[in-house]
């Protein structure tokens, strides 16, 4: 048997959860009160997971690095989640979500996770309603929806720009619940730095208490990763500071699979950067997309002139603007997938078109939907359609209604109003659709070793589509792995308490100390953050939005030089018994500076373009991703065989069965 | 831009802290308070001494992490903006600013600007939340249809990111903009208010058992919250919890 055995249950691609689930082992409630399970990370799939286990009556183990649970990055998405719900009546099914999801996905993800997705994405929305969720309602009391990128119906549901905010409160209230009677061990300011393996099962983690540096042992029957993404390995992303691939990175190196790395989303509307001093990059909802107009000025001529200040874009005439994705793709216009968008705007900034100082802008203009929404309003309330001062207004009012936060935000940090001059935006990194391998029960290479949300691979292939993050993560989280987990844990009933004093807690604790102690005594010269910085850039010239054969082999011989330099230089300031945040950023770009390397590789080894990887040598005449099917219709799932050794690579090859393979338009 | 900075500095929980000045200089005006803080931290590293530690993550005035003390408010100056949303073009060239850590009892120091605001995980523990299990049987989204100002009401109060500027803006160290913010979200649903009465009580009883100090409607939190949360969340739970009190079972 293969190694890469995903276990996709047999029969209908409709009927393979509901049969896999009436056929999974059951753990008896008595049972589970004797059996543990640690969670790493609270954003929502590691709060919603925490919380389920815990009602189900298992003793959770809860761990972030955050100073409270409701921390997590997750709080920071912005525009919604899908659910295949049709309360629109605009013909979506669960087959549809899958449908896009997978097409979206730029057939690259395994087709029967992504319609187990599809399946409980409606269960979703009614559990965050039970739980006091404040989604946007319409007048009539019923939920609203809006439209996302590569869709052509409106599934998702929001509360105004801050839905991750109100579904992680959702998951942090349920998780609190747990805290409260004891069913959760809740543990902030807590990093786990290894996973322990006994009999190739996994077995507790190593963590570091952040506030007093001791090193614990925490021992589970069970460890399920929830850690979120890998972009801050570009220095700049949206991610949070504090975000990072150490869990995933030592359960790679303690044999877990690390599956297509190289998938990365590059996300079309972002604040653009301003300058040397910046430390992240901020986001503008999707959801802009559904009202805002993305264009550059057609000439060249006008382009310099707004660069240089001397015109407005105000003042540009309409036939002297190019509305480039409503030209290239007229179907889905400015809601094509996030890879499109930041690839076409990538093409015009590169041809000369940008239109902020660094020339690395494009515009997403309001004027238009201000007009379209103030005339709808002005004939509601019988006002003249001829006063364009007062259409404006109420257009204003009802943009101000769907985006008002989004726009104040970028008032702060841009210091424009968007009400009055069109924002800029340029692409940024923003998620990772790779991540640590797992079967259709979500669980990793390493038996008893879970990986849930951003941190695995299965759902988005190599491109997510807006809105389905949270829609995964909450889907992990509640509906998949609680019920999963149980065929595993159904063998640990007679198993008894993990003692932590087996040779191999030793053994981790030890290697995690070392290391701790070689950064803390290494009295190197240079600062954490220069090297990260220094990687980040390799890593966005070379391994960004545009990626080919010549500069991915210099990234990964730069990549592996700065790593060195790194250990052999590195200067972490105070000491390693208390509270210590160069220490933390250390460990974390240490691994980083691995991961990098990895990513690159992986790229490389993908001759073809597909979603977020785009090859340069691999395109049709017309600029669009080519994909090769014949040789590269798998998963790239990689083997750690030591450092500096070339890990493995094993292939998951993925069958269609409900959807035939074709080339993506949006045309 | 030119700077002098005036940061408090303390090493552990049970050491003595003091206020130590620092220069600043060539920060760009477009740049974000925290990315201040970042360019003396690197220099401070740089020289081998210790970075001033503070909390911060998301960087997008949503995740609630970042927490000082500027010139005497909570998140400096400026209306509705955390202070990693605080730009340095808010100061003048040469100007000199104060940073210290929330002040509360009840937010004891970690180091320097860093403080556990464990207190308001427990107050969420006591009650701020429905009482409803994962089952995906629970009743279709739309079978109770919620008057849209309802539901937007309850939105404002959920948009608390629990940063505790309230509380550190508040004479008295109180934490009832934010119990308050939580309670009226949940009240104002049908979903949370079947257990509006006990929840009030709960919450309540583990503000008072954290060492928070009572309320005394100066308003000083609505005006220092960076989510404009609204004092009418107050007098709400004021009247829940005194019909709650009457009526409780």
């Amino acid at each position: 048997m293969s190694v890469l055995n995903a276990k996709v249950p047999e029969g209908e691609m409709s009927e393979k959860w509901e049969n896999h689930k009436g056929h999974i082992d059951l753990v008896n409630p008595a049972n589970k009160r004797n059996i543990d399970v640690i969670v790493i990370g609270t954003g929502l799939a590691g709060g919603s997971a925490s919380a389920t286990l815990a009602e189900l009556g298992y003793n959770v183990k809860t761990f972030c690095f955050q100073d409270s649970p409701r921390r997590a990055h997750s709080i920071a998405a912005q525009g919604g989640i899908n659910a295949a719900k049709n309360y629109q009546g605009d013909g979506d099914s669960n087959y549809r979500l899958f449908y896009d999801t997978v097409k979206g996905g730029d057939y690259r993800s395994r087709e029967a996770n992504v319609y187990r997705l599809a399946q409980v994405s409606g269960n979703i929305i009614d559990q965050c309603v039970a739980q006091g969720v404040p989604f946007a309602r319409e007048y009539g009391g019923l939920l609203d929806n809006r439209s996302f990128g590569g869709v052509l119906v409106s599934r998702t549901f929001y509360a105004a720009g801050q839905t991750g905010q109100q579904l992680l409160l959702g998951a942090y209230s349920a998780l609190s619940r747990q805290i409260a009677t004891g069913k959760v061990e809740m543990f902030n300011r807590h990093e786990m730095l290894d996973v322990v393996i006994v009999d190739g099962k996994a077995r507790g983690i190593i963590a570091r208490n952040l506030i007093t540096g001791e090193i614990e042992r925490h021992s589970a029957h069970a460890v399920v990763m929830a850690g979120g993404g890998y972009g801050n390995v570009f220095f700049l992303s949206t991610n949070a500071m504090g975000s990072n691939v150490t869990a995933a990175w030592k359960a790679y190196k303690k044999g877990a699979f690390f599956a297509n790395p190289c998938y990365t989303q590059i996300h079309p509307t972002c604040i653009p950067r301003s300058g040397d001093h910046q430390s992240k990059l901020t986001l503008m909802s999707e959801s802009l997309r559904n009202d805002g107009r993305i264009w550059v000025p057609l000439h060249i001529e006008d382009a310099e002139k707004i660069r240089n200040g001397s015109l407005k874009p105000t003042d540009l005439a309409e036939d002297r603007r190019d509305y480039y994705l409503e030209r290239r793709y007229p179907a889905f216009g400015n809601l094509v997938p996030r890879d499109v968008a930041s690839r076409a705007a990538k093409e015009r900034c590169d041809a000369g078109f940008g239109v902020n100082k660094t020339g690395e802008a494009v515009y997403l203009d309001f004027a238009a939907a201000v007009l379209r929404y103030g005339k709808i309003q002005a004939r509601l309330h019988d006002i003249d359609e001829t006063n364009t001062a007062e259409i404006e207004r109420l257009g204003k009012d009802v943009v101000k209604s769907k985006y008002g936060n989004l726009f104040e935000m970028y008032e702060k940090i841009v210091d424009q109003n968007p009400y009055e001059t069109p924002m800029m935006i340029y692409p940024a990194v923003h998620y990772t659709m790779g991540g640590t391998w797992v079967d259709y029960n979500l669980m990793t290479s390493v038996e008893g070793l879970y990986s849930i949300g951003e941190a695995n691979f299965s759902d988005h292939g190599a491109n997510r589509l807006g809105a389905s993050a949270l829609m995964q993560g909450l889907a992990d989280g509640y509906f998949v792995l609680p019920y999963t987990i149980g065929d595993y844990l159904a063998k640990e009933i007679s198993t008894g308490k993990i003692p932590t004093d087996l040779p191999e807690f030793d053994a981790a604790e030890k290697e995690v100390a070392g290391r701790i102690e070689k950064l803390i005594n290494n009295k190197g010269t240079k600062p954490v953050d220069e090297f990260h910085k220094r990687l980040g850039k390799v890593m966005w010239d070379k391994v960004g939005m545009a990626r080919n054969e010549k500069g991915l082999k210099e990234a990964i011989a730069e990549i592996k030089v700065i790593r060195e330099e790194f250990w052999k230089d590195v200067f972490v300031p105070g000491s390693d018994k208390g509270f210590n945040q160069e220490l933390e950023k250390a460990g974390r770009v240490a691994d980083f500076l691995e991961l990098g390397e990895l990513f690159a590789l992986d790229a490389l080894q993908r001759n073809e373009s597909c979603g977020g990887h785009f090859r340069e040598e691999y395109k049709t005449p017309e600029g669009e991703a080519l994909r090769d099917d014949k040789d590269f219709a798998y998963v790239a799932a990689w083997e750690y065989k030591g450092d500096n050794v070339e890990p493995a690579l094993h292939k998951e090859e993925l069958k269609f069965e409900a959807i035939a393979l074709k080339t993506r338009s949006y045309k | 831009m030119n700077l002098k900075l005036k940061v408090w500095r303390q090493l552990g929980a049970n050491d003595k802290g003091q206020m130590v000045d620092y220069d600043v200089k060539d920060i760009s005006p477009d740049s974000s308070f925290l990315e201040m803080i970042d360019v003396l931290n690197l220099e401070l590293v740089v020289k081998g001494e210790e970075p001033i530690a503070f909390d911060h993550d998301c960087r997008e005035g949503i995740c609630g992490s970042c927490s000082m003390y500027i010139n005497g408010q909570p998140h400096g100056p400026g209306d509705r903006v955390t202070t990693c949303q605080l730009h340095m073009r808010s100061f003048k060239d040469g100007e000199t600013i104060t940073i210290e850590p929330w002040r509360a009892s009840a937010f004891p120091i970690i180091k320097d600007l860093v403080v556990d605001r464990g207190a308001f995980d427990r107050i969420i523990q006591a009650g701020g939340y429905v009482s409803v299990n994962t089952s995906g049987n629970t009743q279709d989204a739309n079978a109770i249809p919620i008057p849209k100002h309802d539901a937007d009401a309850a939105f404002d109060a959920a948009t608390c990111i629990g940063c505790g500027a309230c509380v550190a803006a508040c004479k008295n160290a109180s934490a009832m903009l934010f119990v308050s913010a939580k309670v009226s979200q949940l009240d104002l649903l049908p979903q949370g208010k079947v257990e509006s009465d006990q929840r009030v009580l709960n919450m309540v009883a583990q503000m008072d058992k954290e060492g928070f100090g009572n309320c005394t409607n100066t308003g000083a939190c609505e005006a220092e919250c960076p989510k404009g949360i609204s004092l009418e969340n107050i007098a709400r739970m004021n009247r829940l919890y005194s019909k709650s009190s009457i009526s409780s079972k």
